[in-house]
């Protein structure tokens, strides 16, 4: 009771305060200082139509950094933790060393019996085939209830992993589409809604439904780890040329800027979002391909 | 008219979040909370935020809920 009545006095302080900023919202008839700033610096500095990018990209380029840095961090910590081999290998060290104790105890008693008959070699020796041959029996008995084991268990996860024929045919027909419209995000983000971030986003999710469609399909992720890593080096060396050649770190301008609204334009901008885009995609799948394995 | 969709669509957003948490089975609960997230990219381009809407899409309600149903598969169903 006393809980209860605990938790609606807090749930009654937390509509107070949302009470009161809702109360004293009112509505911007103009944009606030910064954001006029970038509004109109934005199109005339850096030649992008599509303001966010600009900003995501130069004004705000370490963040992107370091947004892509933290992604990164979590492909690595995810690859660390959902390791492929690990539970395999346990499993079959367990069965292993199950088959072998087995052998050991069962060779132990034939052991006994033969020192306690030596008197009389032609028992001992029949005893002791007898015993052998038990031996064998019991471990390939253990072998193949372990075999036995496995298999259905595959089965299982097969008949799980089975997609249907609207996935796959479904995937047949979306998939090149999806691509193709994460390519097209990706490099139109100068111009219009979109970017290398959320472009990458979308060739993932597209990865995630072909990987959903043939559960069989290995993704290559060592080569995915070696696109994603040059992505990385390259967006920070094109860092390191605008510190050069231009104003700052990320400054995409030692590239011409071009005309307004046309494809090539914005200096680099088009380039480190490709980069970007390559990177999160990279990234994205691989983190997809540890969780479903 | 805007206004009105959007109240609706926030509404939608409330619902699928609390049937996210109130709903005993798993996977449905996954799906309700992906469903959120769709809700959410919807109101974020009536809001007139494309960039944000896209990312949203993808990653929360495309990527985000299909990791949690490989996760769920692999813990048995929320049961083991």
């Amino acid at each position: 009771m006393m809980r209860h009545i605990l938790v609606a006095i807090l749930v009654l302080l937390f509509g107070l305060i949302f009470a009161r900023m809702v109360g004293g919202y009112v509505e911007l008839d103009a944009l606030r200082p910064l954001a006029l700033d970038y509004v109109t610096r934005a199109p005339v500095e850096l030649g992008t139509p599509n303001i966010i990018t600009g900003i995501l990209i130069t004004y705000r380029g370490f963040d992107t950094l370091g947004e892509v840095a933290v992604l990164f961090m979590v492909a690595a910590s995810v690859g660390l933790l959902l390791k492929k081999d690990d539970g395999k290998a346990s499993v079959a060290k367990v069965s292993s060393d199950k088959v072998t104790g087995e052998k050991t105890a069962a060779a132990k008693p034939v052991l006994a019996r033969t020192e306690a008959a030596r008197a009389a070699a032609a028992r001992a020796a029949a005893a002791k085939a007898n015993a052998s041959a038990r031996a064998v029996t019991t471990g390939t008995m253990a072998v193949k209830s372990a075999r036995g084991a496995e298999p259905v268990e595959d089965e299982e996860t097969a008949s799980q992993r089975e997609p249907s024929e609207i996935v796959r045919t479904g995937t047949e027909v979306l998939l090149p589409l999806i691509f193709t419209f994460g390519a097209y995000v990706i490099v139109n983000g100068h111009l219009s809604a979109g970017g290398g971030f959320q472009g990458g986003a979308i060739v993932a999710s597209g990865v995630m439904l072909m990987l959903l469609s043939r559960p069989g399909m290995k993704l290559n992720v060592a080569l995915l780890s070696i696109v994603e890593s040059f992505a990385g080096v390259f967006y920070v060396c094109l860092g390191i040329l605008g510190l050069v050649l231009a104003g700052g770190f990320l400054d995409p301008r030692f590239l011409p800027i071009g005309t307004l609204g046309a494809f090539i334009s914005a200096g680099a901008i088009p380039i480190i979002s490709a980069l970007l885009g390559i990177k999160v995609g990279a990234e994205l799948s691989v983190i997809i391909d540890r969780f479903r394995s | 008219m805007l206004e009105f969709l959007l109240l609706l669509v926030c509404a939608s957003i409330l619902v699928s979040g609390v049937l996210a948490v109130c709903l005993k089975d798993v996977m449905p609960a996954m799906v309700a909370s992906g469903l959120a997230s769709l809700f959410a990219a919807v109101s974020f381009l009536l809001l007139a935020a494309p960039d944000v809407a896209m990312a949203e899409a993808a990653i929360g309600s495309g990527l985000a809920t299909f990791i949690f149903l490989y996760a769920i598969r692999k813990t048995g169903n929320g049961k083991g």
